[in-house]
């Protein structure tokens, strides 16, 4: 997994609750067998027609925004399908955090797992950024993984929830399984002692 | 000891050590996989030079891919072609057992677990599929997981979880004639909405529950990822021990009855607590028909499309104005004046023997509507057999159904069982989001019945007098 610590980016509005996972990234691109190359079908029946032309007024084509790497959306984004092909698509497309209300839970964890930040801040909080990416200026935020908040130009500093396993996997880019399998000696114990369970090979 | 819920003691017995006061490294007892989510998985151990740690608790079906045709022709698209070839090739190399495209009792990976007795009480049970919730209905914990974490399974048998909150979710009252498990859901969803139970593993209560029969519990527990739920479950009883007994993977002989008298021990304790009790009255329940594009926009069948002009706040009214428009609704229309395309009968909400016994006592005698196409797909091989057994594939074919290969199909439109674009569905399966069953295609949720009902008479129509009259007969 990619490390991050700070991260200072352009922010994209989404003014919108419960995005779920069949609009971040349609169906018909999980066939794909690869991990990369997702962030081209990211929102894609919202990004483009049927002609498969870019449609102007979709948040994500308007020039302003084309180099933003921190999303803001509305409240339980992520929710439906475990697809990770979601937070692929994402993080494919130049995203780097996203900020939210509430995240649907599945697709939090697969974000983190991804080095893809999933920054849960209250409702004020995001229709403040809501509104100041929209001005023309634009807004850009800091998020800093280290001490868990995101920073405003204006010095103001939000604190946001992140369990320190977490934490540390993303500070170091760790490999999870790795760090799993430090506990050998604690999952063959448990092998050992389990009550019998079903073989699928029998 | 302290009186328990079923989740904690299946959290507590499965704890191989902890992470920190709220995580611990859970063993997953089961591993169900799927060709969708599961082939950057094996890439990943590839990379990395790991293998699979258990494949004897391991098990792959293919499901969400797969034609629903004629499965003597290869399939068109190369890209969902290559998608399928390798399950076959992960599961060769690595020794995990694997129901394929022409195995005879190939299906839907949620139907396919329980059917063959792999689903047994007290297990934890994984899949990199959001409606791996299903299997709670046995009194497992059993939840989605992303790709990562299915690599994670594959590679150590375990993961890293945190542990849930509880939640009860108690039916009262008698359940009323034409009322199925899945308006019972549908009205849960529509009452706590979509994220009413994010960070909760629920239980499923009450003498409505338990007179469930294990079918009916599959599909009560499956929509549970719908109200945002990590898992569902309802606690083992007789019920659970009578449908396992001779199932392929459950216990024979003396084995079986130890095993059902530990399985019971797992239901909850009474006086256990949990963090959240919601209760869901059934007296006044109708059958239930979304309206929107999420499973929380529902109401009954003699209810009406809402206004958002009459919306509580901003954002609801701003939610509801966006699903009208997509949905090409009026406000104010009377639900049983929707008129409908297409007919989908199947998915692992809704596809199983019981649920066809159910659609097929309307449809007998009767004709789909000439402006509806309609299909049914069974949720497994074994599944279509039985109900061949029964003659329902002949009620369905008279009647101008389609009778199709098991496989996800329609649900989610993966393979060519699509809407064409503003085409609209009463639909069986699980999700209502825009595009779900093809793009511009617009999807009403509803119970096998009242899918049947609709195919027959073009629009939705009210099946409580309609199974009044069957029981009259």
């Amino acid at each position: 997994m990619r490390a991050l610590t700070v991260h200072r980016g352009k922010v994209v509005p989404m003014d919108r609750a419960n995005v779920d996972t069949d609009q971040i990234i349609p169906k018909q691109f999980l066939k794909r067998v690869e991990r990369s190359g997702f962030g081209q079908f990211l929102f894609y029946d919202w990004r483009f027609d049927e002609d498969g032309v870019e449609r102007p007024d979709f948040v994500l084509n308007k020039p302003a925004f084309r180099n933003a790497s921190i999303l803001v959306a509305g409240p339980n984004f992520g929710c439906g399908s475990s697809r990770e092909h979601a937070p692929w698509a994402l993080q494919d497309w130049g995203l780097k955090a996203l900020i939210a209300p509430s995240f649907a839970d599945i697709f939090y964890n697969n974000c983190l797992k991804n080095g893809l930040l999933p920054i849960t801040v209250p409702e004020d909080i995001v229709h403040r950024i809501l509104i100041e990416s929209q001005d023309e200026a634009g807004l850009e935020l800091t998020v800093n993984v280290k001490t868990r908040s995101v920073i405003f130009n204006d010095g103001t500093e939000v604190a946001f929830p992140l369990d320190t396993y977490s934490q540390e996997s993303l500070l170091q880019g760790l490999d999870e399984i790795g760090r799993t399998l430090r506990a050998e000696a604690e999952i063959m114990r448990f092998e050992g002692q389990e009550v019998n369970r079903i073989n699928t090979r029998s | 000891m302290a009186p328990r819920t079923l989740y904690q003691k299946i959290w507590e017995e499965h704890g191989v050590t902890p992470i920190d006061d709220q995580r611990q490294l859970l063993y997953i007892d089961l591993h169900l996989i799927h060709e969708v989510t599961s082939p950057q998985a094996f890439e990943g151990l590839r990379l990395n030079h790991r293998t699979v740690r258990r494949p004897d608790r391991s098990f792959a079906v293919m499901d969400h891919n797969v034609p629903t045709g004629d499965r003597t022709m290869p399939i068109d698209d190369p890209v969902a072609r290559r998608q399928i070839e390798l399950l076959e090739e992960n599961c060769h190399a690595f020794g995990i057992p694997l129901l394929n495209l022409h195995h005879p009792e190939q299906g839907i990976v949620h139907i396919v677990g329980p059917e063959q007795g792999l689903t047994q009480p007290g297990m934890t049970v994984v899949c990199g599929d959001s409606h791996t919730s299903t299997h709670g209905a046995f009194g497992t914990l059993a939840f989605g997981i992303g790709t990562s974490e299915v690599e994670h399974v594959l590679a150590t048998q375990c993961l890293v979880q945190a542990e849930s909150k509880t939640m009860e979710v108690k039916f009262i009252g008698p359940r009323p004639l034409g009322i199925t498990p899945k308006d019972m859901i549908m009205a849960l969803i529509g009452q706590i909405g979509i994220a009413g139970a994010t960070g909760h593993v629920i239980e499923y209560t009450g003498d409505a529950v338990s007179d469930l029969t294990m079918e009916e519990r599959m599909t009560l527990c499956n929509m549970s990822i719908e109200a945002g739920a990590r898992a569902g479950m309802v606690s083992p009883d007789m019920t659970t021990v009578n449908y396992l007994r001779g199932r392929r993977f459950a216990p024979e002989g003396p084995d079986f009855d130890r095993a059902a008298m530990g399985w019971l021990a797992y239901a909850t304790d009474s006086g256990a607590v949990f963090d959240r009790t919601v209760v869901v009255d059934l007296t006044q329940m109708a059958p239930m028909v979304t309206w929107g594009t999420n499973p929380g926009m529902v109401t009954s069948i003699d209810g009406r499309v809402p206004d958002p002009a009459s919306a509580t706040d901003p954002a609801q009214r701003q939610a509801w104005q966006l699903a009208l428009d997509y949905m090409g609704l009026t406000p104010g229309t009377a639900i049983q004046d929707i008129p409908i395309d297409r007919v989908f009968i199947g998915s692992c909400t809704n596809g199983r023997l019981e649920d066809l016994i159910r659609a097929a006592r309307l449809v007998r005698e009767r004709r789909v509507a000439p402006t509806v196409r309609a299909m049914v797909v069974p949720g497994s091989g074994l599944v279509k057999r039985e109900a061949e057994l029964l003659g329902l594939d002949r009620v369905f074919l008279d009647a101008g159904f389609e009778w199709r290969e098991p496989g996800c199909s329609m649900c989610l439109g993966m393979n060519e069982d699509v809407l064409e674009p503003g085409e609209r569905s009463a639909s069986t399966s699980n999700r209502n989001f825009e595009g779900r069953q093809g793009r511009g295609g617009r999807t009403h949720l509803v119970s096998p019945e009242m899918a049947a009902a609709a195919a027959l008479y073009g629009h939705f129509v009210d099946t409580r007098p309609l199974l009044h009259e069957e029981e009259s007969v």
